[in-house]
């Protein structure tokens, strides 16, 4: 019994580790392969379009709906110190340095990630990676560099539209419905939100982001059995992975950025 | 008649070529040789190993064990360019198509020539629109992959195949799932287009009778080796236990009805003790 609960641990960490192994290898193929991606950029042009304007709408009424309540939620709160005016201060820093770009980055995976490990997945079930091949085209560098690097300049522009999307809505419900005064709302949030610290650290979250989901969507979807359900299980662990992976990046990046100065 | 002319007019040349997935052993000792204008088929049963020859020849798998060699140059040894710049003189219809399926008739046919030649658009249409008319599809050029039937698909497919004039053609199952009528249109073409081009094919399938009209050479695997070959003429005529088999769609043979497994009575018995 004991042996053969080792056994089983022994092998999915084997599997595990060659799956590391493997995908490391993978991410280093599509950056020594990307050459196509940038000398033909109408290609990558094509797939910032599907991954990032086709998830405009998910992504801004998102942030609307989330600066919404962080406006509810931050007045109620603050109006119990009588600091009612500093809503905008908690609202961008929240939404520049946190929720901006991990909210984002998990809608993207959930959006524009699934959509890119079905999209290749069906491409390999179908063998059209083996045809394109056959036809001496690099799947890598056709297929896979310009929908990689397509998902990652796409993720740091979602993010900053989130952003953008969460503090008109804060302002909207916390100033146009509450009362808050606007002048205060605005230059509070000008006066305390630092370009450097705040805002960078942010766009440096959401590149990150980005790369990562983006090379667990391509990498999942050229990986896949080139079955229905395998597939389909390629679609899941790139939602699962992307989350977890940008929920453990987010505590390590901020751990290095935001250590109580500022 | 057997394939022996002069070793230049070899294009496809395999000798004594292995390969096994891991430890599973695919195909044993294959010799086989392709002479250059000719359509040879390449027959068995399904699992046989005939896609993994397939797939050996257009490079896209080594071999374990021998030499296999097209056009005089050994794909095992290739670097990836080397291996690319081969393949642009070797075209592949694959089983269903493989069509893109987000691009319409003209651009799958026209991806190949895009990809690799810098021709000017209006030539790249003569050409499509040429390869298309040759398969009997130009007045498809603008519809999608979803909306043709899988005669068509399987032409439009063959259209790619031949864009850039290859030298050797390979066919996976060619006639799969089509109808009497498509299935003659496809081994019309699969001779027309090898004759035209002055191209080699090799052709995998199981369809004997389409095979038999059309190719000047068959060779026939089981088990991973080849157990016959000859032309049309001699395939007919053979008395070998296996094609008079695989000819004559016979149950039972040299390869069984059961798959391998215990006596039948002694599972009976175990069942009931």
């Amino acid at each position: 019994m004991i042996a053969r609960v080792l056994r089983s641990i022994g092998a999915r960490t084997l599997d595990g580790l060659w799956r590391l192994g493997f995908a490391s290898r993978f991410f280093i193929a599509v950056l020594m392969r990307s050459g196509t991606a940038f000398s033909r950029f109408s290609l990558t042009i094509r797939e910032v379009y599907s991954t990032g304007v086709l998830s405009l709408i998910i992504i801004m009424v998102s942030g609307f709906f989330v600066g919404l309540v962080l406006g509810l939620q931050g007045y109620e709160t603050l109006q119990r110190y009588g600091s009612s005016e500093a809503l905008g201060i908690l609202v961008a820093l929240s939404l520049v340095r946190e929720l901006g770009p991990v909210v984002a980055g998990l809608l993207f995976a959930s959006r524009a990630g699934s959509a890119l490990t079905a999209e290749i997945g069906l491409m390999k079930a179908t063998e059209q990676l083996k045809a394109m091949d056959m036809m001496a085209v690099d799947p890598i560098a056709r297929v896979v560099a310009p929908r990689f690097w397509g998902g990652v300049i796409s993720m740091p522009l979602l993010a900053a539209l989130f952003s953008m999307m969460g503090v008109f809505g804060a302002w909207f419900i916390g100033v146009v419905f509450i009362g808050v005064d606007d002048g205060a709302f605005w230059s509070q949030m000008q006066a305390s939100v630092d370009f450097r610290y705040d805002i960078v650290n942010g766009i440096i979250k959401s590149i990150v982001f980005g790369f990562a989901v983006s090379l667990i969507a391509v990498f999942e979807g050229y990986d896949s059995a080139p079955t229905a359900e395998g597939v389909s299980r390629a679609i899941t662990r790139t939602v699962v992975n992307s989350a977890l992976t940008i929920l453990a990046l987010d505590f390590v990046l901020t751990s290095f950025m935001f250590r109580g100065i500022g | 008649m057997s394939l022996s002319p002069p070793a230049e007019d070899i294009l496809v040349d395999l000798k004594n070529v292995d390969f096994a997935y891991d430890t599973r052993p695919i195909l044993s000792g294959i010799n086989l040789r392709i002479p250059r204008g000719k359509l040879v088929a390449i027959m068995g049963g399904s699992g046989c190993g005939k896609t993994t020859l397939l797939r050996l020849i257009g490079g896209q798998l080594k071999p374990t064990a021998g030499h296999l060699t097209v056009d005089g140059q050994e794909l095992a040894r290739l670097s990836r360019r080397e291996m690319y710049a081969a393949r642009r003189r070797m075209g592949m219809l694959f089983q269903f198509g493989a069509l893109f399926t987000d691009l319409n008739v003209f651009d799958n046919v026209a991806f190949p020539l895009r990809e690799h030649t810098d021709l000017p658009p209006d030539m790249i249409r003569d050409l499509v629109m040429t390869k298309l008319h040759a398969v009997g599809l130009r007045g498809a050029w603008k519809l999608m992959p979803a909306e043709l039937s899988g005669g068509m698909a399987r032409r439009v497919s063959l259209a790619r195949a031949v864009a850039l004039d290859p030298m050797l053609i390979m066919y996976d199952e060619p006639f799969a799932g089509l109808d009497p009528i498509s299935l003659a249109v496809v081994g019309q073409l699969i001779r027309r287009l090898n004759d035209a081009l002055g191209a080699s094919s090799i052709m995998v399938t199981h369809d004997v009778h389409e095979s038999l009209e059309i190719v000047d050479y068959l060779y026939f695997l089981s088990a991973g080796k080849v157990v016959a070959e000859g032309t049309p003429d001699e395939i007919r005529a053979s008395t070998d236990p296996f094609v008079h088999q695989f000819v004559n769609a016979e149950i039972d043979g040299p390869l069984p009805f059961h798959y391998p497994g215990d006596d039948y009575r002694t599972t009976l018995m175990e069942t009931h003790a």
